[in-house]
Order: structure tokens, then C-alpha cells, then sequence
């Protein structure tokens, strides 16, 4: 599989497209998100797992991107922040965010939203605690979080009309 | 049309942040770049004495810089200009930047940095305020004293003998990491026909502008700097990044290719500035009915390595330190010393935090001496309108701190949970309790800062008929983009949608002077609205315009303007507000034209079995003027407290021989989603005439007054009185174990 570089191909679908991607095995898939596939929206914040700020949704759970290595999305579906929106139209999350002042300097916002979208997905009427759990691997400096669980509920309430 | 301010307008750039198409620096390449990184020294103090390159780096490839290839003067500009921009041979603190690396590949790039040595002789240390003050070794100037400052009011000595209760304290706080969460980065492009220009995350592109034009020695339009999208501030990008621009522009100027820096966290982290530590003693004397007789303050903060903003961090600490008292006899006397550590810096909130904890810890303690509620203790002593404060300031404005105060103990039920809490607590292993703060937050520069500053801001029309807010104050997650839109679109009668905000960038927008201070929205957007007005008079008076007008015929009139005359802008500079006058010898006037008030409350849970501490609830009352966007300055104060919430309880900043060792997000804890309590945000609105439609500044505010707050509710709890902050369940522990024994 690797060249005389070392690199490997890695096939797998991005926001729904199929890729065949070029890197080093051990590759950070943060930095082959961001350099091979130009996904600048998933941002470092730490480099060890614990800010969240490079979340992705890998085969449908939320992971640090800094965490998983490039092989490991071999025949992975991932989901990033520009995969959210269709074109202009903005996912109910997005909006939701937008509305309720869920971002503010906006560089974890990629990761709390597509944390708060699959929080949705396995509780789509959430507690209180279950969002304050949900959202608790994204750490944001900003808000304090209120607004994010306001846009949180918001985003329910906004799905429960569509629905 | 109008209406915009007061209202909950979204974010100007907020469908770019939400989908993720924000471009922060990190996510800007440019053709040919090449990434840099930072070699530093290893001991806090010393003489270097060699640089020894291990030979398994191809070093040929590497563009390596020091502070011979500096064209200018090796300092960072900023005061004192103390502070080498590149280590020259002496090293006073453990990150000091000694050697700059550039190469393409990042991964070599780190290889590289961990094979230069940087040998020394070590010299002696201090690390210690006081073995600072005891000149255990004199580490800088004469006597280790970067500056000091004595406030004056009455006579304090006078007053002990007539007291009836002479009440002492001393109190400590830690030093603070702002942590937002995208770390310093900066790029730049430089060589001696061209300039230099740089692109990064920073909040006051105008200080990055001054330092990079002293460090080349170049005229001011041969440097240009680039705002960014910036993922947060907190005053950590407030001088940090003149250094990162400093270094990425002598890497560019040297290699002749764009070079690209970025801290990974644990460089920000040790590297860069934080909160200035502090240790603050109080002697009060009072009456036996609670009133106030003086205050004697002793205040310091250490500074680190270097002089850097020091002398105005400690101003604005000393002349918070007497807080929202009148007290006829008042000292403060403050100081600021070197230590062997990186220089501290700005951080929300610049000084008052620390001393307002000291002050609000000690008055619940005076209280409780003279055997007086804290609440009613304080409302003895609330300074009032038309009264002088302790820099001898006569409080114009209205001020009513009685009812701020009556307003949060109602809405956090104070009196009956603290009743309730004293029957529950005792044989329960959970105690808990309730504690308030009363504190104030000056807006804008101190004394006569603004004078000196003498910010521009403007508007212009395009040729398209839009409006463009001109402007270096940067938007930093507070909402200048919206807020400077909202005030300007209210000042000319227009759409919001047709009002945009130029991207700070040198080059383009006038010097409105740093994003700092709680100014951006009282100072800068004052001069936005003033700009607005003047713009709108010309047009009307051109003829092209009339009464009333729709956005519609606005933009056209603004199209025909441009087409016909040339250019439609209009500038205007910050003049002061009538009667605002301050003395720089004396430390004596008015120190800043308007305040924001608070009275905060915090619901606490001690774990007498674990030591931790939880908050439950927390309230927070506030008068900040006109409240432009509430979801934003409700957004913002939340944001304040949470960050406040870590200072008190969780941000435990560790010190070896100068040097942060505990520098990742693993083992530096702040607030998560799962540690906070609701916050429960509530305004009182009294416009100020000389704000944009009545604002005032709210930034630094709500980190000023949780600390004190929780520490006073966990006295409450535990009938235990901490005197320092983060209370991590150690100090707890310690202090609860120390008192049972």
C-alpha cells in the first residue's frame, strides 16, 4: 500500500463524496482534513484531545480528529462542518447557533456544533443535563455555554416544527 | 428603519463562523510559505555562554535568525521597551526567545528546534513577590520595582485611633491563563524593498504596527498588519502578538519566503503572558454602626521578566482597589516587581480582579466584625452619586448600588437560603452556602489615556452604496462587528444589512486604538456614531438626499455621491466628555469617564468529603448604560463569569524555577459545560449621554467580582475563611484540616 514516501491510500467518503486520500499512515486526520482536503472549518485548539475544537463525525460518533490517525479513516464515512449546510441553506444547528448567540469568536463553534447535531441524533429532546454532558467535550472560552445550550433547545424546538 | 440598537441583531459574521468558512490564520497558506518556530532558553536567569547545533539537521536548509540579524532595535516596543525581542546574550526568564528557525517541513522544523542547545551560566533568582520586595537579588533596575503608585485621600493614620474595630487581611490571588482556544499565530511576508507585512489572531494591530516599525527601523508605510478572524483574546492578544509578528517578519525578512508561526498549546501556554499574581494586605478601620473610616491597601503585582504593561495593569488595580465604597481616609500603596518568570500581561480585567477580591474579601470579613450582614454592611457604605471616590473623582453619573444589590439578593433568594443553609449544614458531609460582591468596572483607557490615545474611527460609502464601518478595533468574539453595524446603521437611519465592517488592516482604517479596556463599544463606538452623523449631514446637504429617506434611496444617493465627487467618508477623533480631568502626579481626578456597577451572588456546595466545590447558581446584576445587543452582552458577562468561575476555584497555575509546568489543557482546568451553574444574567439600564445611544463598556466587568464571591460563599458554608485563590480541593483541604485539628 505505501510508496517509497511511506504514504498509504486511504479511501473513504467526506461530507458525502468519495476521496482517495494520500498520507503517512500515523498522520493526524486533523491535518489531512485540513491540507489535503483544504476542510479548514475543523480547527486545532490543542493537539491533545481535550479542547474538541477538531471534532468530526466519523461513521456517526463525534471524535477528535487530532486523536485519529490517517488509516484509520480507510473506508470511513466523516462527516466535517462544511458538510453541514447545503449551499447556502443552513443546517437547523447552524441556525440555531446564529440566532441564539451560540458563537462568539467562533473557533470551537465548528466542534460544539456538530457535537450539539449528534447529540440531536441520539437524544432529540435532550435534558438539561444531557446537553451539558453532551457538549462537555467541547471546551469553549467565550460564552460560558449558556447560549449554546440555549441554541441547543432552540434547535429542537425549530426541528419539532420541520418534523 | 431605525432600531437596531437595543435589539437582539445576530452576529455580523456569524453565518461564516457557523458553517465554518471563518478564515483564522492557521487557515491561510500562501504560496512558497515556510513555517518557523522558536528556540528558548533553559534556565530562568544566566549569561548564555554558547548555541551548540547537534549535527544530525541537514542545518543548510534552515533559515536560522538571532538577534544580530535584527535591522532595528532589539525590543518589543511597547512602554519601557524593556523587553528583547530576540535574547542578546542575557536570559531573565525560562521561555526567553533565543534563536528562530524557519524551515518547510514542519516535522523536521521540531526536530531541528530540539537539537539546538542553548548553554548558560545560571545566575541567581528570584520568584517570589516577596523575595522580590526583600531584594534577595536584585533582578532588574535598582530595586526589582517596575512601578509603584501612592493614593491618597484624608488620613488614614488619623483615623485608627477613632475607630471603633481595626479589621487586617492579606490575600492572594494566582497567576491566570486566558486560554481562547485558538493559540497565537501570525504570518508574515517581509523584505527590504516591500516592508513587512504580517496577517494574524491578535487584538491591536496598531501595537504590532509600532513594534514592527522600531524592530526594522522602517517608516510606518512600509508596515502593515492584518487582522485576522480571532478565536478569542481575553487580553492575551493584547502585546503577545507584537513578539509572534516580530519573530514570523525577521524569519520572512531573512528567507525572503512567507513564513507561517503557530504556538502549539503548550508554548502558548508557558510562553505567553497571563495573569498577574498578586498579594494585597488590607487594615480597615470602621465604626461599631458599620461605617467606613479608612481603608490602607498595600497592593502588589508581580510582573515577571519584564516591565511590558505592568504600570497599567497595576494603575487600573490600584484605583479599583477601594471599590464602590465612599471612605474619607484611603491609602493605597502599590507596586509591581520583576520575577524570573515570563512577563505577565493583559487579561480581562487588567488588575481589578485581584484587587477586588482582596476588597470583597475582606468586607465580608469587616462585617462580620462589626457584626453587620454583608449586605447591610455594604449598603452602609455604597458610594453615591455626587460623592468622591478615593482618587477624588465626584461620581457624576447615576449610581445606585443599593438596588443592584437589593435586586440580586432577591433574585438569588439570598436571606432565606442562607437561613435555610445554617439549619441544613451542620452533620451534613455537603455544606453550603451563599456569597455576594459589589464592585464596579472603569470603561476606557485610565485617567488620560484616551486623550493620549486620541482615536479616529470612520464611515465610508462604496460605490455600491454600502456603508463601511472604518475601524483597528477588532472583533475578538465580543461583537465589535455587530455592535459598530448596529450603532451606525441607528446614526444614519439605514438597514443593518447595508452596513459593513472593513477588515482592520493598517493599511486601510485609522488608529481607533487597542481592543482593550472595556472601550470598544463606549469610546470607538461613540466615534462611529459621530462619524455616522457626519457622513449623513453631508449627504444631506449635497442635495442627493432627503428627509425621510428609505435604505434604498439612501444607497442611491451614496452611489450618485461617489460617482459625481469622488469619495464620501467621514473621520472623527475622540475628544474628551466636558469636566474630565486627571492629574498623572497626583493620581488624583477622574479616572475614568463612565463605570459599569455589579452586585453579583453565588450559590456554592462544599464537599466536605471530596473538598470540592461546586457553584449552583449564580446571579449577576449589573448597570452597563444602553445594552446595544442583549443576547451578545448576555453572552459576554456569562462568558466573564464562567472564566471567573475558573480563577476562583479550578485554574491552578503551577510554577517550577519560573516556568508554567503544567501548560496543556490535561492538568490547566477550566470549565467544561458539566461545571457550571445556570448563570442568570440581569441588566439595569441608566444611558450614558456620552456613550453611543447611552452604552457603556461591559467586557472586563463580570470577571471582576464571581471570585470573591464564591470565596465569600464558602465561608458561608464552612465557617472557614480562604484568603486566596483557585480554591482547588488542596487549599480546601488544607485549610479545613488545619482549622479541625
Amino acid at each position: 500500500m505505501s510508496d517509497a514516501t511511506g504514504k498509504i491510500s486511504i479511501a473513504c467518503t467526506v461530507n458525502g463524496k468519495r476521496v482517495t486520500l494520500r498520507a503517512f499512515p500515523m498522520e493526524r486526520l486533523l491535518d489531512v482534513l485540513r491540507s489535503n482536503l483544504h476542510l479548514t472549518g475543523t480547527k486545532e485548539g490543542c493537539g491533545e484531545g481535550e479542547c474538541g475544537a477538531c471534532s468530526i463525525l466519523m461513521n456517526g460518533e463525534l471524535v477528535n480528529s487530532c486523536l485519529v490517525p490517517a488509516l484509520h479513516a480507510d473506508g470511513a464515512s466523516i462527516t466535517t462542518i462544511e458538510g453541514l449546510s447545503l449551499g447556502d441553506a443552513l443546517h437547523v444547528v447552524q441556525r440555531a447557533f446564529l440566532e441564539c448567540g451560540g458563537a462568539q469568536c467562533g473557533i470551537c463553534t465548528p466542534g460544539m456544533v456538530l457535537a450539539a447535531v449528534n447529540l440531536l441524533e441520539r437524544a432529540p429532546s435532550p435534558t438539561e443535563a444531557q446537553i451539558r454532558e453532551g457538549l462537555s467535550g467541547i471546551l469553549c472560552r467565550c460564552t460560558g455555554y449558556m447560549r449554546i445550550f440555549e441554541s441547543v433547545l432552540q434547535a429542537c424546538r425549530a426541528s419539532g416544527i420541520h418534523k | 428603519m431605525t432600531g437596531f440598537v437595543g435589539k437582539s441583531i445576530p452576529r455580523k459574521e456569524g453565518r461564516e463562523k457557523v458553517t465554518g468558512r471563518a478564515k483564522y490564520v492557521d487557515d491561510l497558506t500562501f504560496p512558497g510559505m515556510i513555517r518557523g518556530t522558536t528556540v528558548r532558553s533553559s534556565i530562568a536567569r544566566g549569561r548564555i555562554t554558547a548555541i551548540r547545533f547537534e549535527p544530525e539537521i541537514p542545518w543548510s536548509e534552515f533559515t536560522i535568525v538571532t538577534a544580530r540579524d535584527i535591522p532595528g532595535k532589539n525590543c518589543i516596543a511597547l512602554i519601557l521597551d524593556d523587553q528583547p525581542c530576540l535574547c542578546d546574550g542575557r536570559i531573565n526568564h525560562p521561555e526567553e526567545p533565543v534563536l528562530l528557525l524557519a524551515h518547510p517541513d514542519p516535522y523536521l522544523l521540531e526536530q531541528a528546534r530540539r537539537a539546538v542547545r542553548v548553554e548558560a551560566e545560571p545566575l541567581p533568582t528570584v520568584f517570589t513577590i516577596e523575595d522580590s520586595l526583600a531584594r534577595k537579588q536584585v533582578i532588574w533596575g535598582e530595586d526589582n520595582i517596575f512601578k509603584s503608585f501612592l493614593v491618597q485621600r484624608g488620613d488614614v493614620d488619623a483615623a485608627w485611633k477613632v475607630s471603633d474595630f481595626v479589621v487586617e487581611g492579606e490575600y492572594l490571588t494566582g497567576a491566570q491563563e486566558q486560554l481562547y482556544i485558538e493559540p497565537n499565530g501570525m504570518i508574515a511576508v517581509a523584505n527590504p524593498n516591500d516592508g513587512v507585512t504580517v496577517w494574524g489572531s491578535m487584538q491591536c494591530p496598531f501595537y504590532v504596527h509600532k513594534a514592527l516599525a522600531a524592530l526594522f527601523n522602517l517608516p510606518k508605510e512600509k508596515v502593515r498588519v492584518v487582522q485576522t478572524e480571532t478565536g478569542g483574546g481575553f487580553g492575551g492578544k493584547e502585546e503577545y502578538p507584537s513578539m509572534l509578528a516580530a519573530h514570523a517578519a525577521l524569519l520572512a525578512w531573512k528567507s525572503g519566503k512567507p513564513v507561517k508561526m503557530i504556538y502549539d498549546r503548550a508554548e502558548d501556554m508557558a510562553a505567553t503572558t497571563k495573569r498577574h499574581p498578586s498579594r494585597t494586605r488590607h487594615r480597615t478601620a470602621v465604626t461599631r454602626d458599620g461605617k467606613l473610616l479608612a481603608l490602607d491597601i498595600d497592593f502588589t503585582l508581580d510582573g515577571g521578566a519584564y516591565e511590558t504593561l505592568s504600570p497599567v495593569v497595576l494603575s487600573r488595580g490600584t484605583i479599583h482597589a477601594a471599590g464602590p465604597y465612599f471612605c474619607p481616609n484611603v491609602r493605597v500603596r502599590a507596586r509591581a516587581v520583576a520575577t524570573n518568570a515570563p512577563p505577565h500581561g493583559a487579561f480581562r480585567g487588567f488588575g481589578a480582579p485581584q484587587s477586588i477580591f482582596a476588597l470583597e474579601r475582606h468586607m465580608d470579613r469587616v462585617a462580620r466584625a462589626v457584626g453587620l450582614s454583608p449586605a447591610e454592611f455594604r449598603r452602609r457604605n455604597f458610594i453615591q452619586q455626587d460623592q468622591t471616590s478615593a482618587v477624588g473623582q465626584v461620581i457624576r453619573e447615576r449610581v445606585d448600588m443599593a438596588r443592584l444589590m437589593d435586586r440580586a439578593l432577591e433574585l438569588s433568594g439570598f436571606e432565606a437560603k442562607s437561613c435555610r443553609f445554617a439549619a441544613e449544614n451542620p452533620g451534613n458531609h455537603l455544606k453550603r452556602g451563599m456569597g455576594l460582591a459589589a464592585f464596579m468596572h472603569g470603561a476606557g483607557f485610565t485617567g488620560s489615556g484616551e486623550e493620549y490615545l486620541a482615536s479616529v474611527a470612520g464611515v465610508e460609502a462604496t460605490s455600491d452604496g454600502v456603508i463601511r464601518v472604518l475601524s483597528a478595533s477588532t472583533e475578538i468574539g465580543q461583537g465589535t462587528n455587530t455592535i459598530f453595524a448596529q450603532i451606525a446603521a441607528d446614526a444614519l437611519g439605514i438597514p443593518y444589512d447595508l452596513v459593513e465592517i472593513a477588515q482592520p488592516d493598517t493599511s486601510q482604517v485609522p488608529n481607533s486604538g487597542p481592543t482593550v479596556a472595556s472601550r470598544t463599544c463606549m469610546v470607538v463606538g461613540k466615534l462611529v456614531e459621530s462619524a455616522a452623523l457626519g457622513l449623513k449631514q453631508t449627504l444631506l446637504g449635497s442635495g442627493l438626499l432627503r428627509e425621510p429617506y428609505t435604505g434604498l434611496e439612501f444607497a442611491n444617493a451614496c452611489k450618485q455621491y461617489v460617482a459625481a465627487r469622488g469619495a464620501l467618508k467621514s473621520t472623527v477623533q475622540f475628544q474628551p466628555p466636558p469636566g474630565i480631568h486627571w492629574n498623572d502626579q497626583t493620581y488624583q481626578g477622574d479616572a475614568y469617564a463612565a463605570y459599569a456597577w455589579a452586585v453579583y451572588v453565588a450559590e456554592v456546595t462544599v464537599d466536605t468529603v471530596t473538598f470540592e466545590t461546586r457553584v449552583d447558581d449564580f446571579v449577576a446584576v449589573q448597570e452597563v448604560g444602553k445594552v446595544v445587543n442583549p443576547v451578545l452582552a448576555t453572552g459576554q458577562i456569562e462568558g466573564g463569569i464562567a472564566q471567573a468561575i475558573g480563577y476562583a476555584l479550578f485554574e491552578n497555575v503551577v510554577w517550577r524555577e519560573g516556568r508554567m509546568v503544567n501548560s496543556q489543557m490535561t492538568n490547566y482546568i477550566m470549565p467544561t459545560s458539566a461545571d457550571l451553574p445556570r448563570i442568570r444574567i440581569f441588566f439595569e439600564e441608566h444611558p450614558y449621554p456620552y456613550g453611543p445611544m447611552g452604552a457603556k463598556g461591559i467586557g472586563e466587568l463580570p470577571i471582576d467580582g464571581p471570585a470573591p464571591a464564591i470565596v465569600n460563599a464558602i465561608e458561608q458554608a464552612t465557617g472557614v475563611s480562604i484568603t486566596k485563590i483557585p480554591v482547588t480541593p488542596e487549599v480546601l483541604m488544607e485549610t479545613l484540616e488545619a482549622v479541625h485539628v
